[in-house]
């Protein structure tokens, strides 16, 4: 499973202007205001994995995943796709690039066209990208409406007449159409029930093994992540903290964040393990604090993070953004 | 002893243009003195209606159309208007899923505290200024006394869910009902709030019925736990027994399509199917489609709440089918 | 576009009558009326050249005695019986009403249309593109909401006349109006759309069209488009009723349509001038007519508002 790298991802920053308009400005002698939503981005999914990024919300992650599909220009950073660069002002390169990704989004409610029949729906991407014609898009689209569970019969069906669950399933088999290699997934489950949940993770599970596909998973829940990623990458103001092998960050987390985090989700197995509560919000991230921007969260906190930007250390399976790590790692070559 | 809200055979129905959809059907369950009743269920199970009938805030053209509320052995589902807006907020305090909803954006945190504060109790300015900076600093806002004069804007998501539930036991209510508290929070938030909830009612002596769709929070949470299918109750008994060795099948595929952080399973146990529309509910059991148990008696008559051992009760033929072979 | 309409299914008029609109409309008593009175006038205005009894404008067929014969009552000249009487040249006013309306409904369907399709089409665009575009066109269209509509298309009016030929201006009038009309109204359109196509932009089925890299104008047109229209319906409804009162007072005050085809408003203006003669029928039943036309007509455009609105249901 650890092959060939398939999407790799270099110093991705994106800052939003988040200015009051020109006249304002003038008027009331105020600056031009930036929030940066993400900083210096690294990471790499290999073909065929799982690869997670968790955060809290504004954390950043689904601003990635829009960067990585071309809905949000970076302001800084590289996007490599199976060896391309992705240049998504280039059109024809593009074009061919384009087929091979595609995006599940969180609400299912508004992924769907209201006004668009179930076939018209998964059949957009076939036509965009002049895959099949006549009556071969609509075989084809009664073949995934079944792949997802649904029936062909559903094709010609308005989406208000079915489940969140079902039209999750329909923007699966929408993503499918153009027989992708890799799917961003941006919290495809946190707007369903447990039980749906159950069935669209475990329909995602089925269709990575049938067709190979790469995920990237975005959520906010660690059991999901837990569940159904290979490696994982913690998001915390927009940079990434953590990176690491999934079985190894939850039984050795090395970042106090992703120590917080694990330690916030509550205790199905009723093992009575008492959790240690967490402190502090998320601070504000148009003035995020200076240095390690989770010093006034950290129980660990020194002297040198309030002032120095932590740089990524080698950890058992990856890497992690933090002084205490650094020093622990210091200690035990001693 | 007679429990603290005791919910008698509870029906809400909606009537619409293509026929009166029922969206609480018989629902009965009571909550003791002092204890943390959960309420668990899919979206559209009825949770949010159950807390909206007991304290009479049903929308129209919702009602309750069967059935009977009981509040410490007085009835409250045929209050006048008048009379259940005293108990609102002085016997029966209220928490909502977005904290904004439930506080006013033009007045500070001060005025709205020692408003409710003074209108449910006889007390003078002054002290129900420091009875309010009392509660926020138990809430666990930091600065309390100074904090007490900003507004509601000016606090973060989390701050502003504490200040709402200082608001719903300012008055010193009976009971709490907090519909999906934690729900628009963030993760790391979520169980700062959880926790000062269950504290601060349990110091109170307050009963809570918290209404959530997250197993995990019940888990550590309530005393007893409630799951509502369909409008109906399928389940209800201690947490530990329900969650542990769930009876009812929906409460065993439920638990079993929860992915936790200690197991690691290449599937998730999958309930076929979706919960039916009201207008689609199944005739006996509204379970019986998507039931892996499913067997003829379901298909025609709806299974009631029969007790089971442990002061649990479980709503399911296969049970009352064993009652009957012991009896 | 592979077609998935399905056979099975219940066929376009049975769910038509099923859908929900088609429900509010058969309890609201006062919809029903409006749009029976519209309709109606409608119909009396498309099929006049049938339906009229006279033709007003064939100065042949007019008896100058017949002039100021009383509703329903022989002429004291020629004993012709006309329903509502005549104006001062013998002419029909049931006719003449007919033709009227004729124009006056030809004036605001087209106005609105123009509007129509300029506001949308710049609604769009502002509301898809944003950045200074949206700032420029709705800069502008605040500048024009400051004055009155009738004032605008009067302005608009006068202008265009000044371009046009005198001897190509009667012919011209009826478009000129059109588009005077047309321009003072298409920024409620435009400000609708734009902000209906700024909340769709956000959805995520465009941002899932913007992913496979499908053309922008293609996004707007086939996504956007169909979403915007519920509110678009409605303001082109009462629209139409404002276009139809803003070429009345047009005419009325003499600058609309030329006397030689008259619209209502022009006929209300004639049968100003014999009101205090005691003919008052000259002017009554053209107001009538136009009263009706424009009350129907934005009672059902209210009525389509509440509809479409789920929250007032
Ligand atoms: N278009 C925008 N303009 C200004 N700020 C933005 C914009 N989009 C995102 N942001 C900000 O960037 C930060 C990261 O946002 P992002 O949506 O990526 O978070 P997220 O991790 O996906 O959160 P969630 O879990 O809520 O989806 C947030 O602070 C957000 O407010
Ligand atoms: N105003 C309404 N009109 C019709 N049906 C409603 C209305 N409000 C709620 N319902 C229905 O009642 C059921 C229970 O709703 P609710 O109690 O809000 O569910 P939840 O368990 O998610 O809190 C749902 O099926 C919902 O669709
Ligand atoms: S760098 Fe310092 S403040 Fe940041 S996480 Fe590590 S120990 Fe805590
Ligand atoms: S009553 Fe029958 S269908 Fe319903 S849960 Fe029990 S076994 Fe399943
Ligand atoms: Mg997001
Ligand atoms: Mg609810």
């Amino acid at each position: 499973m650890s092959g060939d790298v398939l999407l790799r991802v270099e110093g991705l920053t994106r800052r939003f202007d988040i200015s009051k308009p020109w006249l304002n400005r003038v008027v009331e002698r105020a600056q031009k205001q930036y929030l940066t939503a993400n900083a210096d981005v690294s990471f790499e999914i290999r073909r065929g994995e799982t690869f997670a990024l968790v955060g809290e919300s504004g954390s950043g992650k689904s601003t990635i995943a829009k960067m990585i599909v071309g809905l949000l220009e970076p302001s800084a950073g590289r996007i490599h796709f199976d060896g391309h660069e992705m240049d998504f002002a280039s059109g024809a390169e593009m074009r061919k690039l384009r087929r091979r990704f595609q995006m599940i989004f969180q609400d299912p409610f508004a992924s769907l066209n209201p006004r668009w029949r179930v076939g018209d729906i998964i059949a957009e991407p076939i036509h965009t990208f002049g895959l099949l014609k006549g009556a071969e898009v609509t075989r084809e689209v009664g073949r995934l409406l079944d792949l997802v569970g649904l029936s062909s019969a559903d094709a010609g069906k308005f989406p208000h007449e079915f489940s969140g669950g079902q039209r999750q399933r329909i923007a699966i088999a929408r993503a499918l159409s153009s027989k992708p290699e890799f799917i961003v997934c941006d919290e495809p489950t946190s707007a369903l029930d447990v039980s749906v949940q159950a069935q669209i993770l475990n329909l995602m599970r089925d269709l990575q093994d049938e067709f190979g596909l790469t995920y990237l998973l975005i959520s906010h829940d660690l059991s999901v992540v837990r569940h159904m990623s290979n490696r994982i990458g913690v998001l915390y103001l927009g940079r990434l903290v953590e990176v690491a092998e999934a079985r190894a960050l939850f039984t050795d987390p090395q970042h106090p964040y992703t120590r917080m985090l694990l330690d916030a989700v509550p205790d199905l197995a009723l093992s009575g393990r008492r959790r240690r509560p967490v402190t502090g919000e998320i601070p504000n991230p148009i003035d995020p604090p200076p240095g390690c921007a989770f010093h006034p969260r950290c129980p660990l906190v020194m002297d040198v993070c309030r002032q120095t930007l932590p740089q990524p250390r080698a950890t058992a399976s990856g890497h992690a953004s933090c002084h205490a790590v650094a020093a622990q790692d210091a200690l035990s070559v001693d | 002893m007679t429990p603290l809200l005791s919910v008698r055979d509870l029906i809400v129905e909606f009537p619409t243009r293509r026929g009166t959809l029922r969206a609480l059907d018989r629902v009965s369950f009571d909550i003791a003195e002092g204890e943390v009743l959960g309420m668990v269920g899919e979206s559209g199970a009825g949770k949010s209606l159950t807390g909206a009938a007991i304290i009479g805030l049903l929308e129209p053209p919702g009602r309750i159309a069967g059935g009977e509320i009981w509040l410490r052995g007085a009835r409250i589902d045929n209050l006048p208007r008048e009379k259940m807006r005293r108990i609102r907020g002085r016997r029966i305090g209220m928490v909502f899923q977005d904290p904004l909803t439930s506080l006013n954006p033009l007045y500070t945190v001060a005025q709205q505290l020692i408003e409710t504060i003074r209108t449910h109790m006889d007390v003078s300015e002054r002290e129900a200024r420091a009875r309010a900076v009392g509660l926020l600093d138990r809430v666990g806002i930091p600065a309390a006394a100074r904090r007490i004069d900003d507004y509601p804007h000016h606090f973060s998501g989390g701050m502003r869910q504490r200040v709402v539930i200082a608001l719903a036991l300012a008055a010193e209510p009976e009971l709490v009902i907090a519909d999906e508290p934690t729900t628009a929070l963030d993760v790391s938030v979520q169980a700062q709030i959880i926790d000062v909830l269950k504290e601060i009612c349990a110091e109170r002596g307050a009963s809570v019925m918290l209404i959530t769709h997250d197993m995990g929070v019940i888990a550590e949470t309530a005393d007893r736990v409630a799951v509502l299918y369909a409008g109906r109750l399928a389940e209800i008994g201690p947490v530990r027994d329900v969650i542990q060795a769930a009876e009812h099948p929906y409460t065993a595929g439920l638990m079993g399509s929860i992915p936790t952080l200690t197991q690691e399973a290449a599937r998730l146990t999958q309930i076929p199917g979706s919960m039916p529309r009201l207008n689609a509910i199944p005739q006996g059991c509204a379970f019986n489609p998507r039931c892996p148990r499913v067997f003829d008696q379901c298909r025609t008559a709806r299974p009631e709440l029969v007790a089971r051992a442990g002061a649990r009760q479980v709503a399911c033929w296969l049970y009352e089918k064993e009652a009957q072979n012991v009896g | 576009m592979t077609d998935f309409t399905p056979e099975d299914r219940p066929n376009a008029f049975a769910r038509a009558w099923d859908s929900d609109i088609a429900w509010s409309f058969r309890h609201s008593p006062l919809a029903i009326v409006a749009a029976a009175v519209s309709l109606l006038i409608i119909a009396a205005a498309i099929f006049a050249p049938w339906l009229a009894p006279h033709d007003p404008f064939n100065p042949a067929s007019l008896n100058l005695m017949d002039g100021f014969t009383p509703p329903m009552q022989p002429n004291q000249f020629t004993g012709n019986v006309y329903w509502l009487g005549t104006d001062n040249q013998g002419r029909d006013v049931f006719s003449t009403i007919l033709y009227g309306a004729r124009i006056s409904l030809f004036v605001g369907f087209m106005a609105v249309l123009f509007a129509m399709v300029l506001g949308i089409t710049l609604g769009l665009i502002a509301g898809y593109r944003g950045g200074w575009i949206d700032s420029l066109l709705m800069r502008i269209a605040d500048v024009q909401l400051t004055f009155p509509a009738i004032l605008l298309a009067l302005l608009i009016f006068g202008v265009a006349r000044g371009f046009i030929p005198p001897s190509m201006r009667d012919a011209m009038a009826i478009w000129v109006l059109i588009v005077a009309i047309g321009l003072s109204e298409w920024v409620n359109y435009a400000r609708v759309v734009r902000g209906a196509a700024m909340v769709e932009k956000s959805k995520e089925y465009v941002q899932a069209a913007r992913v496979i890299g499908v053309h922008p104008a293609r996004i707007l047109i086939r996504h956007i488009l169909p979403n915007v229209m519920g509110p678009v319906l409605v303001i082109a409804t009462i629209g139409l009723a404002l276009a139809i009162i803003a070429e009345a007072t047009l005419s009325f005050l003499g600058v609309g349509v030329p006397s030689t085809q008259p619209s209502l408003g022009t006929l209300i203006r004639i049968g100003q001038g014999f009101l205090f003669s005691g003919e008052w029928w000259i002017l009554l039943f053209p107001s009538l007519t136009l009263l009706a036309l424009a009350l129907s007509v934005n009672l059902l455009g209210d009525w389509l508002r509440d509809a479409l609105n789920p929250r007032l249901r």
